[in-house]
């Protein structure tokens, strides 16, 4: 999929939430969901388990209708955290013009984050994409648990953000930096355009 | 520390209007001779009306007047905190020189000196300091001098004892003005009525108006049509009117979650809108600037305007480059019908990039001219030429110049009388020149070659004849004396010629006489022609006269009569074509009499020998001389005077 499509006048911008099991990215998906305006949104697809897991993907188009003549949409993803859904999170990697790395702030999950961090860059790599020529930004969700039992963002961003990429504290339940960084990652991706090298 | 100025707040965009005009024109004063007029200046007035856009528009004023002040805009925040630092550092008399020898100070926010007692006393003292040296200092406030809490009375004279000035809300017109002044700005046209009702919402300070305005850009960036005035007050109804219209506007679709839900998509639409327009009008810009550049260089541009109107599909980096492709294309075009004809080249087909093929098709057209240029003629070749003591020099040469064209000799002058061969060397030269690949060769007439011009002049096709010409390889040029007073054949030649040497095409000519000698030919031309090398091609001498001879009889006969061929040889001949009417008259006799020509035929027929076969035997004269009256050549008479003189002297 390209970012820009200059025949049809069309941006389609695809975005996927990627971190490790139960990090929140279903729930930044929904808390979005629910506060688009009905006539811009599109059917949430959410392909999940009777436990609430996410078996395959979430997918949520978004209309942003038309911007300086440009068809303009989002397509935000989420991939399965599992570390066993690994060849679903390859097919949802695929195409992707940007990711959110959604990070559990828990001091707990920090190896969660780490491994699924690396297995991002494998994927990545797989598909023959350099994290570093991808544009990505960091959330770490989260922040409301008791200060005891988390990882503040300047510990996470020590821990994983070693690029010094843009970073989020989020509590994405409750919405805060839910927006935050979907207008990071939106910025990011859209710069694109001015280097005219659209997103393969 | 002091900040920078910031360069977009200047007088220029500076809205004036009733509420601050008095500030305005105070301001100016200020800027325009500082430390002269109003010291200090207090400017005060509400947030958002425009102080520190004044205080920094009479910085960039002052010092654009002259640009050795020193001046220095400073918040009182940063000017406590930087005090602070500097007495900390032992530094504090360096800190006070610092401000008091700047030649403007512009001190913004003054009502947080509230409280402030060393930071009043050391203001005061600048202040007294800067207005003994004459040097300016101008203040703003959010309040009065004096509604400003716990401020020092001996301050609180020494800026009475300048201007205090306020700054009021702006009224409707010059808020309908800001707004028009900013959306053209940003370059944004809205729907009429828009911004006036923008202007009429209950927003007293500029900035809030500014915040209205980005909103509405940001909402007409995403919707489908241009808002009007209601959209536009449902649009900011959501902020500025909440309580008086509770729906979202219909671009953002009503929803019925809380306002403050709508507005977190909203802002996120917003800034997508913003990043994204921005990212657009990128390549817009790239693509304005090339029409810019093209259009300057008077290229047509109607393909990166269409682009610009959005009708045109397409990657816009892949149709500038297509573009500037083609430009090229044109460029190289152009210069090859430059080549041929300077103006071939101004033609306007090379200025349209959507018409490469017409220019293609153009300069096709151009090169071929009408017809292409006369070739020689394939019956004159070299080989037939016959090399004699006399006419070596000419044959050599010629041979030269066709076999390294421009490089041996160019021009190359053929001269010589009528009937010596010079044309019949033209064309062979000519025809060596053609055995090269691709060799273009116009070998004609010159009288040929005005009747070309005159024919091109009368139906406009003065380029195409030229072009026709300026493309051969070689110029030959048969009777150039024919030329003689045609002006502007000769004009025409000169500039061909001079075109064709600078190519290194070969130029070959004949004339009757030495270009010097022909009346009626300019010196430019001449002497250009005998810039070269002028070679003459005499009468034929005898072996040339024989070899002609036995090749004309043996054109005819089985068997070549060698007394024959030896005996016309023999005779005077001053040109090739004298020998061949010699041989036709001997050919005709012969025919005549149904018999092969021999030298007794000859002889009869040249010399008035008896006929072998019974003929009458008198009463023919001929000039008083009786045929067959004499039989040695010794005795004849090979030179008659000519009809008129022989009429003259019977007649005495």
């Amino acid at each position: 999929m390209s970012l820009v499509n200059f025949t049809t006048r069309e941006i389609t911008c695809k975005i996927v939430y990627y971190g490790p099991g139960r990090s929140g990215k279903t729930t930044n998906l929904q808390y979005i969901y629910g506060r688009v305006p009905e006539a811009r949104r599109g059917r949430m697809v959410s392909l999940a388990t009777q436990s609430d897991r996410t078996l395959f993907f979430d997918f949520l188009p978004i209309d942003l209708g038309s911007i300086s003549g440009f068809t303009t949409r989002f397509q935000l993803y989420t991939v399965p955290g599992q570390v066993y859904y690994n060849a679903t999170r390859k097919l949802v990697l695929q195409g992707a013009d940007g990711v959110v790395f959604v990070g559990d702030s828990q001091a707990r999950r920090y190896d969660d984050n780490v491994e699924s961090l690396q297995n991002l860059q494998e994927n990545l790599l797989a598909q023959g994409v350099d994290i570093r020529q991808l544009p990505v930004v960091f959330q770490y969700n989260k922040q409301d648990l008791p200060r005891d039992l988390i990882l503040s963002p300047a510990e996470l961003d020590d821990a994983l953000n070693f690029r010094g990429v843009r970073s989020y504290g989020a509590d994405c339940l409750h919405g805060h930096g839910v927006f935050e960084t979907l207008k990071g990652i939106s910025e990011l991706v859209l710069q694109r355009l001015a280097a005219g090298s659209p997103a393969a | 520390m002091s900040t920078q100025l910031s360069p977009q707040l200047r007088f220029d965009g500076f809205v004036v209007g009733a509420a601050n005009r008095l500030a305005a024109t105070a301001a100016r004063t200020v800027a325009e001779s500082p430390g002269t007029g109003y010291n200090p200046l207090f400017i005060y007035a509400r947030p958002g009306l425009g102080k520190t856009h004044l205080l920094m528009a009479i910085g960039h004023a002052a010092q654009a007047i002259n640009p050795a002040l020193s001046v220095e805009y400073v918040t009182l925040d940063d000017f406590v905190e930087a005090f602070h630092t500097a007495v900390g550092a032992g530094q504090g008399d360096a800190y006070r020189r610092r401000f008091a020898e700047s030649d403007i100070l512009l001190l913004d926010d003054v009502q947080f000196v509230t409280h402030r007692r060393e930071t009043q006393a050391e203001l005061l003292r600048l202040v007294d300091q800067m207005q003994a040296s004459g040097r300016q200092i101008v203040l703003t406030s959010d309040r009065p001098p004096a509604d400003i809490e716990a401020f020092d009375e001996r301050l609180l004279r020494r800026v009475a004892g300048g201007l205090v000035i306020d700054i009021a809300a702006p009224d409707y017109e010059t808020r309908v003005a800001i707004l028009r002044r900013k959306a053209e700005e940003r370059q944004v046209v809205f729907l009429p009525g828009v911004l006036e009702a923008v202007a009429t919402l209950a927003l007293d300070s500029v900035r809030e108006l500014l915040g209205a305005l980005n909103r509405l850009i940001a909402f007409q960036s995403v919707g489908n049509a241009p808002l009007d005035a209601e959209q536009a007050r449902v649009v900011l109804g959501v902020r500025a009117m909440a309580s008086d219209v509770p729906a979202a506007p219909s671009v953002t679709s009503p929803d019925p979650e809380p306002e403050a839900v709508v507005d977190e998509f909203g802002e996120f639409l917003s800034e997508v809108a913003e990043t994204l327009t921005r990212q657009v009008e990128g390549w817009r810009r790239r693509v304005e600037e090339a029409v810019a550049r093209w259009d300057g260089q008077g290229y047509q541009t109607a393909r990166l305007t269409r682009l610009l109107d959005r009708s045109v599909d397409g990657d816009p980096a892949e149709t500038l480059s297509a573009f500037v492709a083609d430009v090229e294309t044109l460029q190289a075009l152009q210069a090859e019908a430059g080549v041929l004809a300077a103006d071939l080249a101004a033609d306007p087909v090379f200025r349209d990039p959507d018409g490469v093929a017409a220019a293609e098709a153009f300069l096709a057209r151009a090169q071929e001219g009408a017809s292409p240029p006369p070739p020689p003629d394939g019956i004159w070749l070299f080989e037939h030429l016959v090399e004699s003591e006399g006419n070596k020099v000419a044959l050599r040469s010629a041979h030269a110049a066709a076999t390294r064209p421009g490089l041996a000799y160019n021009p190359l002058v053929i001269v010589g009388g009528a009937g010596v061969g010079k044309t019949h060397l033209l064309h062979a030269v000519g025809n060596l020149l053609l055995a090269s690949p691709g060799a273009v060769v116009a070998c004609l007439n010159a009288q040929d070659f005005t009747e070309e011009l005159i024919e091109a002049i009368a139906r406009d096709r003065i380029a195409p004849w030229r072009a026709r010409y300026r493309r051969v390889h070689a110029l030959l040029l048969d009777d150039v004396q024919l030329l003689a007073n045609r002006e502007r054949t000769q004009e025409e030649l000169y500039l061909l010629f001079n075109h064709l040497v600078e190519r290194g095409a070969q130029l070959v000519f004949t004339a009757s006489a030495e270009p010097g000698e022909i009346d009626g030919f300019e010196e430019r031309l001449a002497s250009r022609l005998a810039g070269g090398l002028v070679v003459h091609l005499p009468a034929p001498e005898r072996e040339v006269r024989q070899v002609v001879i036995e090749r004309l009889l043996g054109a005819r006969y089985e068997r070549v009569d060698a007394e024959l061929a030896s005996f016309l040889a023999s005779r005077p001949a001053e040109s090739v074509r004298a020998v061949q009417a010699l041989v036709q008259r001997i050919e005709a006799a012969a025919d005549a009499r149904h018999c092969e020509p021999d030298v007794a035929l000859a002889r009869e027929v040249l010399e008035g020998a008896p006929p072998r076969a019974p003929r009458p035997a008198a009463g023919v004269r001929t000039s008083g001389v009786a045929a067959g009256g004499f039989r040695s050549p010794e005795k004849g008479v090979w030179e008659w005077p000519d009809l008129g003189e022989r009429l003259i002297e019977e007649w005495r």
